[in-house]
């Protein structure tokens, strides 16, 4: 195991057979450290480049970090698989328990391969590997899951239930995992990988003893250190204010928040799903994920009347501002409990919040366009802002059983080459794009990231900081922005703490635990794996081109006003004359 | 006057389990928070509430000091609660049973019990300021 060692520890099961084996990797830790560096390289070689992305031999692999639980704030597991919705690289990243649960189950990292035979969850109770039989489980939501598996394990110790949902069971190709209720592996399409698996749940349970080393005085002084910068600093004030929604308003006055499927950036409706406004109104309580005292999580009381009488009904839901925009902004909706609505339906089926958000508001603008037409999706004549409709298109999506519904839970990109329409999907890379609309930043950071997410290179930041905002420094900072996170994702630091972990403290923080790594041996590391994850993207078919960016982009203003693709061009050449002089 | 530890505020935990990583750091020289003598935990799921299973110090006669057959688990000066001398321990386990409300953890590793020792590194580290090391009322 990395701590006290030299190798990562990985447990392969192959769930065909139900069996597992040990793998002690001197080189992982070496060149890779953990999270996205160990779970891209293993993904890598084991990937199937012929195959499709649902064929029973594909991986799936999930990392850990040398730095996960012992220091503050560092959450995250990486999982890596063909994504099913972009035929492409698939990674995602999510924080909870299970990072910290596999630790200290004993592993590094895990890579499943094959498919079970029949509809199962794998229990991982330290070096006790079972898979058991979740035929009862069939079409259980991802909330009833958690609670039925974590009934049905009894050991003790640090645990963490990963598990898909209906939508993943069918399929939909943005179906996510829900991990420990609050967080997950959202997006492209893990949730449906892991159906195709006949995988419905991971429960890891943990209770290995991790010696601290002999002479701790430096890892407790550093451990401090960072506590006080977490907790004391503006660092990380932000995620536990107000929190990711605390976007929604400055977004909104800078013309940067997408609305009514990217047709403009300003909503009339903002300052009613505005964080203040949830926090004042709806906002009980916050949870954090294992060894993260900023507890980013923000949880709501959604609470509505279900008869006369004062007959209510609760629940409680988290929200953040991707899920306020992909369901809010994006569709119109202005109303707090209708969002929170959405966000519940969508997280219980098992899907992306944000890619079900930008299929819903694509098929909007084709309905109104005549190319779909509500016959071809049980009936529902979907209306911005018309939280009912929208409701019923949710269960459309999840259960499949409309034309429409089939091609929206493919993806928006490819019910608009089926149906029309691609001049205005909100995608980049075969994804739905994040909240932001600020520049070409964030449009080249959506196409090149690996994940094809906003959190890949913060491009939306770029474009609001960068100057002189030219051609050149624009595609510089998105490579040398990834290539800095991906030391981050590799140790699992959780991103909102980029503020607080730079290199120099990461490179501190491994050698109080005897992980020898500069500052520089890190940035190398992080550029060299940038450039070994787009070879093996590009195997699995990533292309960066300026066709496939939709016309939508090019005539909704940005905070960098509207975006030229004589432009988008220049940036792609200078990208690709990078890509030449690392990679040839 | 003897300090215990209270956690008075759990309506504040966001479940980060902070507390837990500093006892097992601070005290038990341990990455794992199983070697933590306060166990934070979710009743419910993680939208029930959260609790802090800890030691309440109890007043003498003291049930795990009663039930040492050692001289690792004495009454502690001043009263309430006990102190603990690991040197003495031979693991018996006697003490974990004897625990009224069952806080007492068991290291597997070093076959010894996880005791509070009532020194608040837990709340130190507490982000939320949920737990207090307050002046114990000696009846």
């Amino acid at each position: 195991m990395m701590l006290n060692s030299d190798f990562v520890r990985v447990l392969h099961v192959d769930l065909t057979t139900g069996e597992s084996h040990l793998q002690d990797r001197h080189d992982l830790w070496l060149d890779y450290l953990g999270g996205t560096g160990v779970a891209s390289r293993l993904l890598d070689e084991s990937v199937h480049v012929d195959r499709d992305a649902f064929d029973a031999s594909q991986p799936v692999a999930f990392a850990n970090g040398p730095l996960t639980t012992i220091f503050p704030v560092v959450t995250k597991a990486s999982a890596t698989f063909r994504s099913p919705l972009t035929g492409e690289y698939g990674e995602s990243n999510a924080g909870g328990h299970i990072a910290s649960a596999l630790r200290y189950a004993g592993y590094d990292a895990l890579l499943l391969t094959g498919a079970a035979k029949r509809l199962s969850y794998l229990v991982i109770d330290g070096d006790k590997v079972v898979l058991r039989a979740a035929d009862a489980l069939l079409g259980m939501d991802t909330i009833e899951t958690g609670r039925v598996v974590r009934d049905l394990i009894t050991g003790a110790g640090h645990r963490s239930i990963l598990r898909i949902g209906p939508a993943g069971e069918s399929r939909i190709r943005y179906a996510n995992a829900n991990v420990d209720t609050y967080r997950h592996f959202g997006r492209l399409g893990l949730g449906a990988v892991l159906g195709s698996k006949n995988l419905k749940a991971i429960a890891i349970i943990g209770q290995k003893a991790l010696n601290l080393p002999a002479d701790s005085r430096a890892y407790k002084k550093l451990y401090a250190e960072i506590y006080d910068r977490v907790l004391h600093t503006d660092a990380m004030k932000k995620y536990h204010e107000l929190g990711t929604s605390s976007n929604i308003l400055p977004l909104n006055e800078l013309g940067a928040l997408p609305t009514y499927n990217l047709r403009q950036g300003y909503f009339g409706e903002a300052a009613e799903i505005s964080g203040e406004a949830f926090a004042e109104a709806e906002l009980i309580t916050k949870r954090a994920c294992a060894g993260c005292q900023i507890g980013c999580i923000h949880v709501a009381l959604y609470r509505r009347p279900f008869a006369p009488g004062w007959e209510y009904e609760s629940t409680m839901v988290a929200y953040d501002h991707e899920l306020v925009y992909a369901v809010g902004s994006l569709l119109g909706l202005g109303n707090r409990p209708h969002i929170l609505r959405l966000i519940e339906e969508i997280d219980r089926a098992g899907m992306d919040a944000i890619s079900c958000g930008t299929a819903l508001a694509w098929a909007t603008e084709a309905m109104e366009k005549g190319a779909v037409g509500p016959e071809q999706f049980e009936g529902v004549d979907l209306r911005w802002g018309d939280v009912e409709r929208y409701s019923r298109a949710v269960t459309a999506i999840a259960s499949g059983t409309s034309e429409l519904g089939q091609w929206l839970g493919q993806g928006e990109v490819a019910a608009a080459r089926h149906y029309g329409g691609a001049d205005y999907v909100a995608a980049a890379g075969g994804q739905g794009i994040a909240g932001y609309w600020t520049g070409y930043a964030h449009v080249l950071g959506h196409l090149l990231g690996a994940r094809h997410s906003h959190l890949d290179n913060a491009g939306y930041a770029i474009d609001q900081k960068l100057e002189p905002y030219t051609d050149e420094a624009i595609v510089d900072r998105i490579i040398a922005d990834e290539a800095e996170r991906i030391v981050q994702t590799s140790t699992a630091i959780c991103l909102f703490a980029r503020g607080v972990y730079d290199l120099g403290t990461i490179s501190q923080a491994l050698a109080t635990v005897g992980i020898e790594r500069s500052a520089d041996d890190l940035r190398s590391m992080g550029q060299r794996i940038y450039w070994e994850r787009i070879r093996l993207r590009e195997r699995l078919g990533f292309q960066a081109r300026l066709e496939d960016l939709p016309h939508r982009f090019f005539e909704t203003p940005t905070l960098r006003g509207l975006l030229q693709p004589e432009r988008m061009a220049r940036l792609l050449a200078i990208y690709q004359e990078r890509r030449a002089a690392a990679i040839g | 006057m003897p300090k215990i530890l209270t956690a008075p505020r759990m309506a504040r935990c966001i479940g980060c389990e902070s507390c837990m990583l500093a006892c097992a750091r601070m005290v038990y020289q341990s990455f794992s928070p199983y070697k933590s003598a306060i166990q934070v935990r979710s009743r419910g799921g993680l939208m029930g509430r959260m609790v802090a299973e800890i030691c309440t110090a109890c007043a003498e006669p003291v049930p795990c000091v009663e039930a040492c057959p050692t001289e690792a688990l004495t009454p502690r000066a001043g009263g309430r609660g006990m102190t603990y001398r690991k040197a003495e321990c031979i693991g018996c386990h006697k003490c974990v049973e004897a625990c009224p409300i069952q806080v007492i953890g068991w290291d597997q590793q070093e076959n010894k019990p996880v005791v509070c020792v009532f020194c608040g590194q837990c709340a130190r580290f507490c982000p939320h300021d949920c737990l207090e090391l307050a002046d114990a009322e000696v009846g």
